[in-house]
């Protein structure tokens, strides 16, 4: 199907029903109960995961394939807001040209980095591509206050001009984003028995181009423009000895990889009009490799798996407060209580960096393949298992 | 005898079927009742409290979350009441609001808005929260208010001093307690020149962000008005924590006074580098050189240590007020706590109180009718005298303190002096003041 072996097909089609079922998958416990805690489900929070996963995937082109770990992609994710905002400011709050033009000039942005940094390879490369970003995020921080904002961060106000579209709706407040119409932040409710489902405009459209994006990496890696670049990873020196310039297939990965991180910038703005200087700091470029280290770099699925984990703790475990601790072991007598939670608090709330930085120890210790290589293993196991049963079984007779 | 053929096929569609039917009236119920956003039907309402936890203002934020949890105590007739034994209005009874109990959530803003706006949605829409309140950081609380804007919830603004909260960036459905750097400088000016004279020259240091920007435009207003000279105005990062190389400009600048227009960890940071370089022993244009710090609170005071002897400022609220209500609450924060309420706790306490009233007021959570109870409400035993919250802005008008650190302090927590009290209405501006225009309110809100 599309042009793919039967494996990516099996592969697209998982990934597919993951995310058109989100509403579903992620709100496994009852609306009331005290697991409900720990659900995923609502708008916010979807969006994220897909926004990252195709951050994480746009970076994986680049990392994953040739080898080449940039340290700077946040840039680029913040170019694509700036430029989002800026659309919404100045043309109209329909999204599609928003996101046209963020994926554009980060594109643009990525080739002028790109071309510079790739003089280098190596730690080298990281040290460049950091020292990019930390000059952009400092731009964006101070210098270039009149397009950024600054600390405050871009936002929409009534008197923007907005060309094509109203400055204010009717009963005076911001025009909201849409796509032809369609409301990003509009949600379906759909209560079934104690579960509380949302459908949310926004998070669709964000999915189907995760799909999109899913689907053109899978054709990026199994090309011969892949090959290329997999050969850049496995040994750069070898290949130019051979006669073969391999700069222009390291430059488009970048530029690729970073018109991804754009359109996941422009998602971003789209789903919540606002830019702040802060997702270009070195901690956000720092984050994509860790999402994509996490999930199993070189792997397909891996950066989305790698996203998701590292979103789902940053908004589920640091919302976890002390009063929600007493409230689950209000079962223990009160010393006892007491202890738990004093041992647990460190881990929670404000701490939830702690127990990624444990889980992210021991992923990277145990599984070096990342969350993909665990999947893989207990994949293996279970088969293992079958097959022995069946060997098992087969000897048995025998006797 | 009957025999049952079910196929794996027949099964399925029985079930899909089924299951449609029996969700369809309840996805009609869930879309048609509620009216607006986050409607409490049971028996609780959950408040969302979105403070800094980590960052330059994080110590500021461990004492919003303290009087936010102290607040909810007393809503649920816990504790001793508090100041809802002062608070003029009595529309609240210890039980909750409107009979439902009041839980709530917390979310840490980073100081950053990104952070602060995705832990605000996450309460509105996972949480159920029909309140946000909190924040340290004016460009987190502008960000937060507009995001509850467009949610459709109200906006409690905590601790945020910037013009722009309720200037260019006033929303319909976003509420401030907290005073503003217009106020502070209106307040500070008179006692400046009683102090130092009309004929100084200023030097202002300002953190890089909305708040800042609108504390040095009032300050360098009305010192100029005085009489004073601006010398020069530097913005320095919020995220940064030396300041040295800012400060040695200064004494080459032939300035004599110093205006640090930093809060929290920042101003803990500069005002120290101010007094290692020797600023304040320094004697400049025949005149002894002056620091000061417009905004000021007891966090800041007790981070900075010996520094702030005699240095003068301005306040929202101190705990060695002696009013009824400032007493109440001092009282009860330090029973539950073991030490005084900076005034950040004071002003996150007071708007869960406010809110709280207003919707029992209302008779309704909605959020147009609690904004409908918020506007042109005169209070009073809330710790500032009497009390008005504008209409035209959503802001609240009350005495504004300027006060000192201490030069002899008596205990680790008596640092600040209340030098003088200015009343309301010397820091009251007319609503399109141009320090102030430029935004609109826009409509309320109600969501859904």
């Amino acid at each position: 199907m599309f042009g793919l072996e039967k494996r990516d097909t099996t592969l697209l089609l998982i990934v597919a029903i993951l995310t058109l079922f989100a509403p579903f998958i992620l709100n496994p416990f009852p609306t009331g109960s005290g697991l409900a805690q720990f659900n995923a489900g609502y708008p916010d929070l979807m969006q994220r995961f897909v926004i990252f996963g195709i951050f994480a995937i746009g970076f994986n082109i680049l990392f994953g394939l040739t080898g080449y770990l940039s340290f700077g992609h946040a840039a680029f994710l913040g170019v694509g807001s700036y430029s989002a905002v800026w659309m919404f400011k100045l043309l109209s709050m329909n999204v599609l040209p928003a996101i046209l033009l963020s994926v554009i000039i980060s594109g643009l942005f990525a080739l002028v980095i790109g071309y510079i940094s790739l003089r280098r390879s190596g730690i080298y490369f990281s040290i460049l591509t950091l020292a990019f970003a930390q000059m952009s995020f400092s731009l964006a921080y101070s210098v270039l206050t009149p397009i950024t904002n600054g600390e405050t961060g871009l936002q929409l106000t009534l008197d923007d001009p907005r060309i094509l579209g109203a400055s204010a709706t009717a009963d005076g407040s911001i025009p909201v984003t849409n796509l032809f119409g369609l409301e990003m932040r509009s949600t379906y409710q759909m209560a079934v028995g104690a579960w509380d489902f949302q459908f949310n405009i926004g998070y669709y459209l964000c999915a189907l181009i995760l799909l999109a994006a899913f689907y053109l990496s899978i054709r990026i890696f199994r090309s011969p423009f892949g090959m290329m670049l997999r050969a850049v990873k496995s040994n750069q020196q070898r290949m130019n000895y051979t006669g073969l310039n391999s700069k222009p297939y390291t430059l488009a990965a970048f530029v690729i990889s970073g018109m991804y991180a754009g359109l996941a910038g422009g998602l971003m703005a789209s789903m919540d009009p606002l830019a702040g200087a802060e997702r270009m700091q070195w901690t956000a470029s720092g984050e994509v490799v860790l999402m994509t280290i996490l999930g199993g770099a070189g792997t397909l699925i891996g950066p989305v798996l790698g996203a998701g984990f590292i979103k789902y703790f940053e908004n589920i475990f640091s919302k976890i407060n002390d009063n929600v601790l007493h409230g689950w072991f209000s079962f223990l007598p009160d010393g006892l209580e007491d202890f738990v939670v004093f041992i647990v608090h460190p881990f929670i709330g404000k701490g939830w960096h702690l127990t990624l930085g444990i889980l992210f120890m021991l992923v990277v210790i145990y599984l070096p393949g990342g969350l993909v290589e665990g999947g893989q293993r207990i994949h293996g196991w279970i088969r293992g298992n079958k097959r022995g049963d069946a060997s098992q079984s087969k000897t048995n007779p025998a006797e | 005898m009957s025999k049952t053929d079910v196929s794996r096929r027949g099964l399925l569609k029985t079930g899909a079927v089924a299951g449609t039917g029996l969700a369809l009236p309840t996805i009609f119920t869930a879309q048609s009742a509620a009216a607006f956003t986050n409607d409490p039907t049971g028996g609780t309402v959950t408040l969302g409290f979105n403070v800094p936890q980590t960052g330059p203002y994080a110590d500021e934020g461990a004492d919003e979350l303290r009087a936010f949890e102290l607040a909810v105590e007393h809503l649920n007739g816990g504790g001793d009441g508090g100041m809802l034994s002062t608070f003029s209005s009595k529309a609240l009874e210890g039980n909750g609001i409107l009979g439902k109990k009041v839980e709530f959530v917390t979310g840490d803003t980073q100081t950053k808005s990104d952070a602060a706006r995705a832990s605000a949605k996450s309460m509105i829409e996972k949480d159920g929260a029909i309140m946000i309140s909190g924040g340290s950081s004016s460009g987190v609380a502008v960000a937060v208010q507009g995001l509850c804007q467009e949610a459709g919830v109200i906006f409690m603004a905590g601790l945020t001093h910037s013009n722009d909260t309720t200037g260019k960036d006033k929303k319909a459905n976003g509420f401030r307690h907290f005073f503003n750097a217009y106020m502070s400088a209106a307040a500070l000016a008179p006692v400046l020149k009683n102090l130092y004279g009309d004929d100084r020259k200023a030097y202002h240091l300002t953190a890089d962000y909305t708040w800042g920007w609108t504390q040095e435009e009032s300050i360098k207003a009305a010192t100029e008005a005085l009489g004073w000279e601006t010398v020069n105005t530097v913005k320095t990062p919020l995220a940064a924590t030396d300041f040295s190389s800012y400060i040695a400009p200064v004494l080459n600048s032939g300035a004599d006074v110093l205006v640090l227009n930093h809060y929290g960890g920042n101003m803990v940071n500069s005002l120290t580098n101010a007094v290692q370089f020797g600023l304040r022993d320094k004697v400049v244009n025949g005149k002894n050189f002056e620091i000061v710090v417009p905004l000021y609170s007891r966090l800041m005071a007790k981070g900075a240590g010996e520094n702030v002897k005699g240095i003068h400022g301005s306040t929202n609220w101190h705990w060695s007020l002696r009013d009824e209500g400032s007493q109440a609450f001092v009282r009860s924060f330090g029973t539950k706590y073991g030490f005084p309420p900076s005034q950040a706790a004071h002003t996150c306490y007071v708007q869960t109180l406010l809110y709280a009233d207003a919707v029992a007021r209302a008779g309704s959570f909605n959020p147009c009718a609690v904004a409908e109870a918020l506007e042109g409400f005169e209070f009073d035993g809330l710790g500032n005298g009497k009390t008005l919250y504008r209409a035209d802005d959503h802001q609240c008008f009350k005495d504004v303190l300027v006060v000192r650190g201490k030069e002899n302090p008596t205990s680790e927590f008596d640092l600040l002096e209340v030098v003088e009290v200015t009343p309301a209405e010397q820091v009251t501006y007319a609503p399109d003041h141009p320090m102030f225009a430029g935004g609109q309110l826009g409509s309320c809100n109600p969501g859904a």
